[in-house]
């Protein structure tokens, strides 16, 4: 028996969710006594995942994240928990998270708790407290399968320390033949933000209160100046101010970052689901009857025209 | 082309969020229920394709006769004919099961289900489906060409797109881009009238219901404190409480 975290990496290069796979799974390891396994594709340096807790680190490197198509990386992984007699198995709730623990859980016939916020509360059964009703619930849910696969929400579970111990590490080649060639991967195109909004634990977004998307420019920069993500609200997006992918909200992304800095949005409910669950909540807006107002931990009445330059004056005096 | 499109029928986005049974159960009571947004994109691009190539759409939904109204609506908006598997929608898995075993004989080219329910956001099921009947799997679609033996799909992904081909059939988790937020129809009456001729076929589930995954308990998150006004003269204030008090800057 064991536990295994299937930890995603980026062209080849892990991030911070990757690393609250391994405490996720490094926590659970510890409670039932089971030795946790990292298993990973096309990592270049697997070694960095060593010290985090698992035992053993296998890199399947002649595949990676990029160019195998999901049906493709759920059916290896699939083999490769069945060989290692998982009980546990843990996966960040990314897009490609989310979308190979539902063909995995298929695979494998085991059950699936998604969207964890915590560590599990117990585990005969086991129970998991998770994110729900776009975030204007939990849902404690409980299993009663002897396998399951839990889904965390990127930026939920804290970090652990690094320590000094090894992990044997693996550097394996797919050794199933890969049936399913009915999908192919044409290319990617990546965005040309600088921070993807999944990963920034800042993100800056505006709304209609800005009038014209030329006035974006000092959005642009405020985020820039906070290394921080930019997003906006439905209706920008509707309109083709801005991309589609920034749209956070009931239809869009929902995202929890430590600090979510809202300008000229006035909070319908719709996009407070998608941002809700964000550890700080600054709001902007002309209106002091905005509802966002009652939903932050901060707020400005005020002209974001005027506001928002000031505060970029204020951090760069902050910065500096 | 016969395209199935898979409808929930949740909570309407504004519906106070309640629960009852000392927290073991989510309170129906005043909700209005809603095809849920995600697959109404879905089914909006199903009637595209029919505008375009010629198509068969069947809705189909699984859950108690309640949920007949909103396939009646989707059947107003352009749906063929609409299925009910009448059995209580307990968990992602039950209904997988069933949407799998009607599948299995009716030759879909595409089967269609919004990317999550926008109540319990599991977005487990399309997977479920798409690896039980071994089909390709396209989640977080946001865009779809039809070519002659295959099609080509956008799909999100963290930090950008990627552009991949399919063959048919294939299982579609969509979301919008798919077809726009202006897209969407809402039913005329001559649609309405026609969805009352249309056939709403109700089947019953033979499915075995084993390992169960089960809600225990339901919570609101805890409320944030009153926020904090700072005036517009002193965002000086602002960088300070950021720092000194959140520790986020």
């Amino acid at each position: 028996m064991s536990v295994l975290a299937i930890i995603e990496n980026w062209e080849g290069e892990f991030k911070k969710t990757s690393f609250e796979v391994l405490h996720y799974g490094k926590r659970i390891s510890n409670e039932i006594g089971q030795e946790l396994i990292a298993l990973t594709f096309g990592a270049n340096n697997p070694e960095r995942l060593e010290g985090y807790g698992a035992s053993r680190i296998i890199n399947v490197s002649n595949l990676k994240f990029e160019t195998t198509t999901n049906n493709n990386l759920a059916k290896i992984s699939a083999e490769l928990i069945t060989e290692n007699e998982a009980s546990h198995i843990v996966i960040s709730n990314t897009i490609t998270g989310k979308t190979i623990a539902p063909l995995l859980t298929s695979n494998l016939n085991c059950g699936l708790i998604s969207n964890a916020i915590e560590h599990p509360k117990t585990h005969t059964p086991l129970t998991v407290k998770c994110k729900g009703f776009s975030s204007k619930a939990h849902i404690t849910y409980e299993s009663e399968n002897q396998q399951n696969i839990i889904s965390i929400v990127p930026n939920s579970i804290g970090l652990i320390e690094k320590n000094d111990e090894k992990s044997e590490v693996l550097n394996i080649n797919q050794k199933s033949n890969l049936t399913n060639e009915k999908m192919k991967i044409l290319h990617r195109e990546k965005s040309n933000e600088k921070i993807s909004l999944a990963d920034a634990e800042i993100v800056i977004s505006a709304g209609r209160g800005l009038k014209d998307p030329e006035n974006w420019g000092m959005i642009e920069e405020l985020a820039e100046l906070l290394n921080a993500g930019t997003a906006c609200s439905k209706p920008v997006s509707d309109m083709g101010w801005r991309p589609h992918s920034e749209h956070v909200g009931q239809t869009g992304l929902a995202i929890n970052p430590d600090l979510y800095i809202a300008i000229g949005i006035s909070g319908a409910i719709q996009h407070l689901a998608g941002v809700n669950s964000s550890k700080n909540i600054v709001v902007i807006n002309t209106d002091p009857e905005a509802p966002f107002f009652k939903a932050a931990n901060y707020g400005i009445v005020g002209d974001a025209f005027v506001v928002v330059p000031k505060l970029i004056a204020a951090l760069k005096n902050f910065k500096n | 082309m016969n395209i199935l499109v898979c409808i929930s029928s949740v909570p309407d986005t504004t519906s106070p969020i309640n629960f009852t049974d000392n927290n073991q159960s989510f309170d129906k009571n005043g909700i209005t229920f809603i095809i849920n947004p995600y697959d109404e994109f879905c089914l909006t691009k199903a009637i595209f394709i029919k505008e375009n190539k010629s198509a068969t759409i069947t809705v189909l939904n699984v859950g108690k006769n309640t949920n007949d109204s909103v396939l009646r609506k989707a059947l107003a908006i352009g749906a063929d004919n609409a299925v009910r598997i009448n059995q209580e929608a307990e968990n992602s898995k039950i209904v997988a099961k069933c949407i799998v075993e009607y599948c299995q004989d009716k030759n879909f080219d595409i089967i269609f289900c919004g990317r999550e329910s926008i109540d319990y956001n599991g977005g487990k099921v399309p997977g479920f489906i798409a690896e039980k009947l071994n089909l390709p799997f396209i989640n977080g679609c946001v865009g779809m060409d039809i070519k002659n033996e295959t099609m080509e799909l956008k799909r999100e992904i963290d930090n950008g797109h990627e552009i991949c081909e399919s063959a048919f059939p294939a299982v579609i988790a969509g979301q919008k881009g798919l077809v726009e937020e202006k897209d969407l129809r809402i039913p005329s009456m001559r649609g309405i009238m026609s969805a009352r001729t249309k056939s709403l076929e109700v089947i019953e589930s033979t499915i075995n219901i084993e390992n169960n995954i089960k809600v225990i308990h339901y919570e609101k998150p805890i409320q944030r404190s009153e926020c904090k006004m700072i005036n517009e003269d002193n965002v000086e204030e602002l960088v300070d409480l950021l720092n000194n008090e959140a520790k986020v800057i």
